[in-house]
């Protein structure tokens, strides 16, 4: 299952032009507020015509301009979840989530989601008699990106479908968006300008910018390089790293076994051989050239500095390698000349907070 | 209320109900694609057509009663053609005075269906389509229901109209008791002969009463399908 595409469109005073792969999983498309994120999923979709360009969907041509390919919309079967929901609003949640199972190829197929599976899945069993005017922010969501795995797309397009929600909401789809990404087998393009969000989701990232494309790579690679957490943010900027919950501590932590060494966290809700994801920002780790002793800092994990960038400012980004593992930890130069960091140098990093993101919900698959 | 009127008056009366009942039937499809072409599409001719559809609303009724008797007359070019080749005529029959309710309320009923189509969000139609729905299904399963309150307020307003219409009828199909002479037609009849303004009084009494509940009536459907709509 995967995605080639490459669009060329001029709008007046915007200029796109870009080009890449998606493999399958989740596949981000990071970038600032107008940098064409979504002329190229509307693009994908169908719903813009291209000046130029080619798209290729396991092998289906969507779209060729040089030949003169452009299939409609209603024939890419790509299921888009729009930032705005768009549910429809005469129809009940159910009637919402069937729609697009009548235009599906027919007879149903094994490789097609059951929709009791998906209504479960989305925890959307209570909803499904009512109408979309009383759903919550957060369910309708949840229907919508139910309707459109149901409409048994190739591809999901999900436009920021956090975008228009509080921080709670946001932490009630989260796990049902990485549910997805574990249960079902097909490329989710996903649209969004939220590094939290993508660092716990994205398998892919595709940053643009001006409808440029920037730089791709896989998540934990891009995340750890000091080069595009600039273009991430700093502020945000932080590596990934994956480890599985060892098990629950008498004193209330838990303990997790990482390529990096073992951490302690507070205690998570999960059973022990579960994989998580990791989120380190670049802010909360700390560098000593020694052992620290009599700290009160649980996770400190023996490094060699990878990679050192200096910006103009007074900060510097340092990779750094922790048996294998990125970290990133973000410091002022004064102190990068004080320690004499530079490539090959042992260190040890002191890590003031760690965030989890669950692999697999449940530890399912 | 059969003993109230007499066979004249009561024969004006279903007079009027089935030739609006008919006006506004026929003239429903016609209504709606143009509607939804003058909402939706853009062509060549577009303002003219427009242009067109209004034109009764702003004619005098007499003057598009004489057009119709020109063009549908048994001499007139379509008239004269429909005589020929389907034994159809129009002048001086019922039928006649459907076609000219018809094309008198015909502006309302493009109106109200416009204004509904335009308030449709076309992002719900693109919805629809990335699900896999074709055109012709996107209309069927989401503009179609979405825009019902404004066909059946289109077509009511159509059927007010069509009940009312005196000028171009007159026009066109005349006066003949028992097969022209609709409500309008009918009261103003009576109030030409001295002694007949009690009929007329009547007849009134029913128009109102006509009117009155067709509008309760749409007022009551445009109700129940918007709660159907905004799922309250």
């Amino acid at each position: 299952m995967t995605l080639s595409l490459s669009i060329q469109h001029r709008f007046p005073g915007f200029d796109l032009d870009i080009a890449f792969d998606a493999p399958a999983g989740i596949t981000a498309l990071f970038g600032r507020s107008g940098s064409g994120k979504t002329t190229v999923i509307n693009a994908l979709a169908g719903l813009l015509l291209p000046d130029a360009g080619r798209i290729v969907m396991d092998g289906t041509v969507l779209l060729d301009t040089e030949r003169g390919i452009a299939l409609p919309p209603h024939r890419r079967r790509v299921g888009y979840v729009f930032q705005d929901h768009r549910l429809f609003p005469h129809l009940t949640v159910r009637q919402n989530l069937v729609y697009g199972r009548r235009f599906a190829a027919d007879p149903p197929g094994p490789g097609q989601p059951d929709p009791d599976r998906i209504i479960d899945l989305l925890g959307l069993r209570p909803l499904l008699d009512r109408r979309p005017g009383a759903l919550s922010g957060g369910e309708k969501s949840r229907v919508a990106i139910g309707r459109a795995i149901l409409s048994c797309p190739r591809l999901m397009l999900m436009d920021e479908p956090l975008a228009a929600l509080d921080e709670a909401r946001k932490t009630e789809i989260l796990p049902y968006i990485e549910r997805l990404r574990d249960a079902l087998s097909l490329p989710i393009l996903y649209v969004s300008h939220s590094v939290a969000e993508v660092a716990r989701l994205a398998t892919t990232i595709v940053l643009m910018d001006a409808g440029r494309l920037t730089a791709q790579g896989p998540a934990a690679a891009l995340l750890g390089d000091p080069s595009t957490a600039r273009l991430l943010g700093l502020r945000e900027a932080g590596a990934i790293l994956t480890g599985r919950l060892a098990a629950h501590e008498a004193d209330g932590l838990s303990r997790l076994d990482t390529a990096a060494g073992p951490l302690w966290l507070p205690r998570i809700d999960a059973t022990p051989g579960t994989q998580l994801r990791l989120r380190i920002l670049a802010q909360d780790v700390m560098i000593a050239t020694t052992r620290p002793e009599s700290i009160s800092a649980l996770n400190i994990v023996a490094a060699t500095v990878a990679d050192l960038r200096v910006g103009d400012g007074p900060g510097a980004l340092v990779q750094l390698d922790a048996g294998g593992e990125t970290l990133l930890a973000r410091i002022t130069r004064r102190s990068a000349t004080t320690l004499s960091l530079a490539p090959g140098r042992p260190v040890f990093a002191i890590l003031k907070a760690v965030s989890v993101a669950q692999e697999n919900v449940g530890g399912g698959t | 209320m059969l003993d109230l009127l007499s066979p004249e008056e009561w024969s004006a009366v279903v007079l009027s109900l089935r030739v609006s009942f008919w006006a506004t039937v026929l003239s429903l499809p016609l209504g709606l694609l143009t509607a939804y072409a003058l909402a939706r599409w853009d062509f060549w001719g577009k303002t003219l057509l427009n242009g067109l559809v209004h034109l009764p609303l702003i004619l005098p009724p007499v003057v598009t009663g004489y057009l119709l008797l020109m063009t549908f007359g048994r001499k007139g070019f379509i008239g004269q053609w429909l005589d020929q080749w389907f034994g159809i005529v129009l002048a001086f029959r019922w039928t006649g005075a459907a076609l000219a309710a018809a094309i008198m309320a015909f502006p309302l009923m493009v109106r109200a269906m416009r204004l509904a189509i335009e308030a449709v969000d076309p992002k719900l139609e693109q919805a629809a389509s990335t699900l896999g729905a074709s055109r012709l299904w996107v209309f069927a399963t989401v503009t179609l229901p979405l825009i019902l309150p404004g066909i059946i307020a289109g077509a009511i307003l159509a059927f007010a109209k069509a009940m009312g219409e005196f000028g171009a009828t007159i026009t066109f199909v005349s006066n003949i008791p028992g097969q022209t002479q609709t409500l309008p037609s009918a009261i103003y009849a009576f109030l030409q002969v001295p002694g007949g303004e009690d009929q007329a009084a009547r007849l009134v009494l029913i128009a109102i009463a006509i009117a009155m509940l067709a509008l309760l009536l749409s007022e009551w459907i445009s109700r129940a399908v918007a709660r159907r709509i905004s799922g309250a």
